[in-house]
């Protein structure tokens, strides 16, 4: 994982590496400005020799300067280095997330997606731009004044050692304890986020039963369940402090108590051992630091993991060696064909043994109970999934063997779940055809009858559509999809239930339009009302998965039990009676 | 301590809010409040915990200041001793030790009580921010995206717990830091104090000029990653969409062109917030070099009372001087931040709740033997509206029937823009009510007006005679049974969900609503039967099943009026049967006013309303109005030109 990740600095590795060394060499500074501090007491004012005292100022103002144009430049490096790892890691993440297959897609899921590259990237970046400088800085400190320490005295500084491994031992335990405690703590957290986001939603059913208090109580008991869970964390957090203390002043009088018999016998000036008490101070200091370093990875993990994932996530569906360009006509087959999704799933085959042979240039209706396998049938003609046995064909050949890019561009696929994309209604129809004219999209937009509502906007087709399209009712957003599908020229044009939101009488005028401007289109027109599918050349019937039955509208109203049933019941007057309300974007979003 | 540079995460959600820079008077308004919010209920404590970190501030200067007594006072004289006696030493050692111990236990004492305090204020905070949510009127959470009122509760409240937990005791500790080193310096001398303090105040200048242009670049750089982030959700949640059109390189491009925008100005903001440090430590380091040399020359030139002990001494103190600046420099973002986001937390708490002037209460009632009613504790199943009579202190019951009637109501979301114009409708009790039209006619609007959602611009709305406006909200709405579009399901268990209809109804009436919603048949099929947990709004049942469970909730509630909005999204035609069996059951009996979409529901009216921009066209029950052959003959049959 971290090599993955790491593999993600890329040009950033430059001032990646000289984030350390600047911050190394303002940490040598840091190190030997008490060396000047302490010869301008000792050797200077002690003795009150006022040119010692301007030499060693002189020398320490020289430090002083590298050590802030030290400091700058690392802190500069540092910031460009993370900020532009941060950006690769996006660019790489969004880059691949562009060659996921929509079973590759269905694993992360939108909403995992999203956390990954905004949250989880952030985290990485503050992570990366701490560990660099402070990863180094800290075991520099360490280390130098360490050396620094044994240089002066080697016997004395056994004191520390005795103090670096209580202290180190003390922190270790307690930040284990609390890192524990604390991912606790941020799933309670979420969970309570959770509660809360489901209410802003439900406010309105809330409200209309009256449950404002029951509310209340229920969030006041998770709040108060969080503050005894945070508070245990951090009160384990807490002791930090004072260890780091104890320490420090165990050190001290320690040193005190040594460093008077040592200088009493000689082995030790004074002045040295001042030193050494800055020094033991900053050795402390790096240990803490240290210790945040850990919490700070142990954190961070989780969110570098979740970026590997998708990182090393491979498409599942890839381009074969030597793909057919073109397609020969719109005829669609399925040899045997059984599927399963292998994520989101039950694992359980949503699709059995289906055999079907469609002609191009036929329209064919497919209706059936929900979960019935509608969607998947069809997703497998442009290959958004791969069968998990037997053959889909189109135009004669295996859809494996095509180019993938042009076969979704001959295959037009409306999708249950559309989006519009914000920008104006003419962007949004390019999406089809990216260069195509004001004339080709306003014919489109006519044969999916939305020139009628587009028309009326005071922008025409220069209108802005809100993100996921929100301000646009359901049918004219079902109706865009349509036309942005058309623009395409498919050979084969799929419709998932795209018209639902579309009133009976729009339908029918649709897939007239159909029928006269594209008649060498094999159309595959899923949906709930008969109305929509009874005109079909064929309607193909589905259940559990099954083919249950496959002819015209008559033969089935004879034969199909289950055909029959949707049909009674849809005469006994539950269609759509009108259209409905507006797409409340709002409360759903 | 390193400083980091931390971007709250998710903040695409502020895209477009706090790109403006509260003003420092508002800035300091805004941390008095905070202040005063943390100390309400915690008076006594935040009391111990200045003293606290007085304490073991003034311990940590007594460790300064020990080093030079210890050299001067003990280790010269006993390197001058011919035999060195080391009790003395012994002695001011221990009593160190006792300094700092307490100096320990102080510091470990602020710390846990803070711990208290900040998490103590954190719960109330939220509790409150929850409970004052929940008392908003509808219109807040219309008007407002719900993504901005989450950010609130992710964002904001955390940056305010960042705030409490560590910048607010930090402050205080370099705060005290820094007014005892100042009267430890100006004791010692004025002369070098005064170059001290040019120092400082040079630090000072530096700190707020870096963090003013950091806090630009910070700003802009939220803006960039609100940009990003709305972006990356986009296209996320359009993926599908963009391999369905083989899009995925121009998207790329666009993003990749949004990034590099937010790369630069993240590092821009980093690079501001980096140098700061640096910058402060090394002023401070020169600061000590300058009072050095003046300080000899003061000394040496004996100008001043300034002796060399002394002299050594204030340098020591020179640089416990200059740190708690740098500390506070470094506070000073994380402030800003949390500021901002305390002023959202703030604003969303200083909006005005939904108010309630009604003092007509529903109340159990009996009946007399002479046929009128009296208030009773217990559940009889009739209830009745306790109506007081200001004027002469009478209280009079009026039996709950669900007589609805709407006189000359106008209506509209803005004073400005009326939707709704001149309704006017009169339903008897059992009666239904069907609303149609084209998309924006106003049905929706119709039933936000009746449970007091919106309140009415002109005109009446009264409930068995009373006005609605004199009802008390609650028991309104707890006379109103409603089946929104959009189902909402809470998490926990199916009982839970149809409990909530009715919080005091039994299994067995929870389980008689659901066979009534015919609910029962696929809720016995859920894995746990009615203890199947329901997650993320019901995310685990399909649509159909969540609808017949929110008919089942309002049939456990057993309102004598109900509001149904029939929904439109597609269901397989076998569940719809059963939502639609449901339906009718509840409303058998009771008043209903339904938004019709099932040509069924409609014919079954008594009444059916064709509402045309905010007007009722026409009325009648079905016969009557295919009669007419008006707007609703065309509806009905499939001619309707699309007015949406």
């Amino acid at each position: 994982m971290i090599q993955i990740l790491l593999g993600q600095v890329g040009e950033y590795k430059k001032v990646s590496l000289l984030t350390p060394l600047f911050t190394a060499l303002e940490v040598f500074m840091e190190v030997l400005i008490p060396f000047a501090t302490s010869a301008i007491i000792d050797q200077g004012i002690q003795a009150g020799d006022m040119g010692k005292i301007c030499f060693y100022g002189a020398i320490m103002l020289v430090m002083a300067f590298l050590s802030l144009l030290f400091g700058v430049l690392a802190g500069r490096f540092a910031a460009e280095a993370s900020s532009g790892f941060a950006c690769n890691l996006r660019e790489s993440m969004f880059e691949n997330i562009q060659t996921f297959s929509f079973s590759n897609i269905d694993k992360f899921s939108t909403a995992g997606l999203v956390t990954r590259m905004t949250t989880d990237v952030t985290n990485m970046q503050n992570a990366y731009q701490m560990m660099m400088r402070i990863a180094v800085r800290a075991p520099l400190t360490f280390l130098c004044s360490m050396v620094m320490c044994l240089v002066i005295s080697a016997r004395l500084s056994l004191i520390f050692l005795v103090a670096i491994l209580f202290l180190g031992v003390c922190l270790f335990l307690i930040m284990s304890k609390a890192t524990k405690l604390f991912s606790q703590v941020f799933h309670k957290y979420d969970d309570l986020n959770a509660s809360v986001q489901e209410n802003v939603s439900a406010i309105r059913v809330v409200k209309a039963f009256v449950r404002e208090d029951y509310e209340k109580n229920k969030f006041a008991a998770a709040a108060e369940n969080i503050y005894r869970l945070f508070v245990k964390a951090e009160g384990r957090l807490t002791l930090n402090n004072p260890v780091m203390m104890l320490v420090v002043y165990g050190c001290m009088i320690a040193l005190s108590w040594f460093g008077a018999h040592f200088i009493v016998v000689g082995d030790l000036t004074t002045g040295q051992l001042t030193s050494m008490f800055s020094y033991v101070m900053s050795m402390l200091m790096s240990l803490m630091m240290l210790s945040m370093v850990f919490v700070m990875i142990t954190m961070s993990s989780a969110s570098g993991r979740r970026i590997a994932e998708v990182l090393t996530e491979k498409a599942d569906l890839t381009n074969p060696a030597d793909p057919v360009l073109e397609i020969a006509d719109g005829s669609i087959d399925f040899n045997h064909v059984s599927f399963a999704y292998k994520h989101g799933g039950s694992g359980e085959e949503t699709l059995h043994d289906i055999d079907l042979h469609i002609r191009s240039g036929e329209t064919v209706g497919i209706i059936g109970g929900t979960g019935c396998g509608k969607s998947s049938l069809v997703n497998l003609i442009s290959r958004l999934y791969d069968t998990t046995s037997g053959q889909v064909l189109v135009g004669g050949k295996d859809v494996r063997s095509y180019d993938m890019e042009m076969l979704r561009s001959q295959v037009a696929v409306v999708l249950q779940k559309n989006v519009l994309f914000s920008g104006t209604i003419l962007d949004n129809l390019r999406w089809g055809k990216e260069d195509a004219t004001l004339e080709e999209c306003q014919e489109a937009c006519r044969q999916a009858c939305a020139d009628e509502f587009i028309e009326r906007f005071p922008d025409k087709y220069d209108t802005w559509i809100e993100q996921g399209g929100s301000n646009v009712s359901g049918g004219q957003k079902q109706r865009l999809c349509i036309a942005r599908a058309l623009l395409k020229k498919p050979k084969v044009l799929i419709l998932d239930d795209s018209t639902s939101a579309v009133d009976t009488a729009t339908d029918a005028r649709i897939r007239a339009a159909f029928a006269k401007k594209i008649p060498g289109t094999t159309k595959l027109i899923i949906a709930q009302r008969i109305s929509s599918v009874k005109d079909a050349d064929r309607i193909l019937v589905l259940e559990n998965g099954q083919v249950n039955a496959f002819d015209t509208h008559e033969n089935l109203l004879k034969t199909n039990p289950i055909y029959q049933e949707i049909y009674e019941t849809q005469q006994q007057g539950s269609g759509d009676f009108d259209q409905p309300a507006p797409d409340t974007g709002k409360e759903s979003a | 301590m390193e400083r980091t540079n931390r971007i709250p995460a998710g903040s695409g959600r502020n895209f477009g809010r706090g790109g403006q820079r509260a003003s420092f008077k508002e800035m300091c308004q805004m941390l008095k409040r905070v202040l005063r919010y943390m100390t309400e209920n915690y008076k006594w404590s935040f009391i111990a915990v200045v003293l606290c970190i007085f304490g073991s501030s003034l311990a940590t200067r007594r460790g300064t200041l020990f080093m030079q007594t210890l050299i001067d006072d003990y280790i010269v004289p006993l390197t001058q001793a011919a035999s060195p006696d080391y009790g003395p030493l012994a002695r001011v050692l221990a009593v160190m030790a006792c300094i700092f111990g307490a100096g320990i236990l102080c510091s470990f004492a602020y710390t846990r009580i803070m711990v208290n305090v900040s998490q103590g204020t954190m719960k109330r905070l939220r509790t409150e921010l929850f409970s004052h949510m929940q008392s908003l009127p509808v219109r807040y959470f219309d008007t407002h995206s719900h993504g901005d009122i989450m950010s609130v509760y992710t964002n904001d409240v955390d940056t305010l717990r960042q705030l409490i937990s560590q910048s607010i005791p930090q402050v205080i500790n370099a705060a005290i830091t820094l007014v005892t080193t100042l009267v430890s310096l100006i004791i010692l001398d004025i002369p070098l104090t005064i170059v001290c303090l040019f120092m400082v105040g040079l630090m000072a200048f530096s700190t707020s000029r870096l963090s003013g242009r950091s806090g630009m670049y910070f700003s802009r750089q939220q803006k960039d990653l609100g940009a990003v982030n709305g972006y990356i959700e986009e296209m996320m949640d359009g993926q599908k969409v963009v391999k369905v059109f083989c899009h995925e390189e121009k998207s790329l491009e666009q993003f990749k062109a949004l990034n590099r925008q937010l790369r630069d100005s993240a590092c821009n903001a980093n690079k501001f917030a980096n140098i700061m440090m640096p910058l402060n430590a090394n002023l401070g380091n020169i600061c000590y070099v300058l009072c050095a040399v003046i300080g000899a020359i003061l000394a040496l030139g004996g100008y001043s009372g300034l002796t060399l002990g002394g002299l050594v001494s204030f340098l020591m103190l020179c640089k416990s001087f200059t740190q708690p600046v740098t500390q506070l420099s470094q506070q000073m973002n994380s402030i800003v931040m949390a500021t901002a986001g305390a002023e959202r937390i703030f604003q969303m708490m200083d909006e005005a709740p939904e108010e309630d002037n009604g003092y007509v209460e529903l109340v159990n009632a009996k009946v007399n033997a002479d046929g009128s009613l009296t208030e009773t504790k217990e559940r009889t199943g009739l209830w009745a509206w306790r109506h007081p009579h200001s004027a002469d202190g009478t209280v009079t019951y009026t039996k709950l029937e669900g007589d609805v009637t709407f006189n000359d109501v106008d209506f509209g979301y803005n004073d400005d823009k009326i939707v709704l114009h001149n309704i006017k409708l009169f339903a008897t009790p059992g009666q239904k009510i069907a609303f149609v039209g084209s998309t924006g006619a106003g049905k929706t609007t119709i039933t936000n007006l009746i449970n007091r959602f919106y309140d009415i611009q002109d005109g009446k709305i009264r409930y068995d005679g009373i006005n609605i406006n004199k009802i008390k909200k609650p028991d309104l709405r707890r006379s109103l049974g409603i089946v929104l579009q959009d189902t909402h399901l809470f998490t926990g268990t199916v009982m839970d969900n149809i409990r909530y209809g009715r919080l005091d109804a039994t299994d067995e009436e929870c389980i008689a609503a659901a066979k009534l919603a015919n609910a029962h048949g696929f809720i016995k099929r859920l894995p746990d039967g009615y203890d199947t947990m329901l997650t993320g709004d019901g995310s685990n049942l399909s649509q159909g099943q969540r609808q017949l469970l929110a008919i089942a909730r309002a049939a456990v509630a057993d309102p004598p009026v109900l509001i149904l909005d029939e929904a439109t999204s597609s269901i397989d035609t076998r569940t719809e049967k059963l939502v639609q069996e449901g339906m009718d059951r509840l409303m058998k009996g009771r008043t209903t006013f339904v938004i019709a979409h099932r040509l069924s529901t409609v014919k079954n009216s008594d009444c059916i309303m064709v509402l045309e921009q905010g007007r009722i066209i026409e009325r009648g029950n079905h016969e009557q109005l295919m009669e007419e052959k008006g707007k609703y003959y065309q509806l009905y049959t499939g001619n309707a030109i699309e007015a949406s």
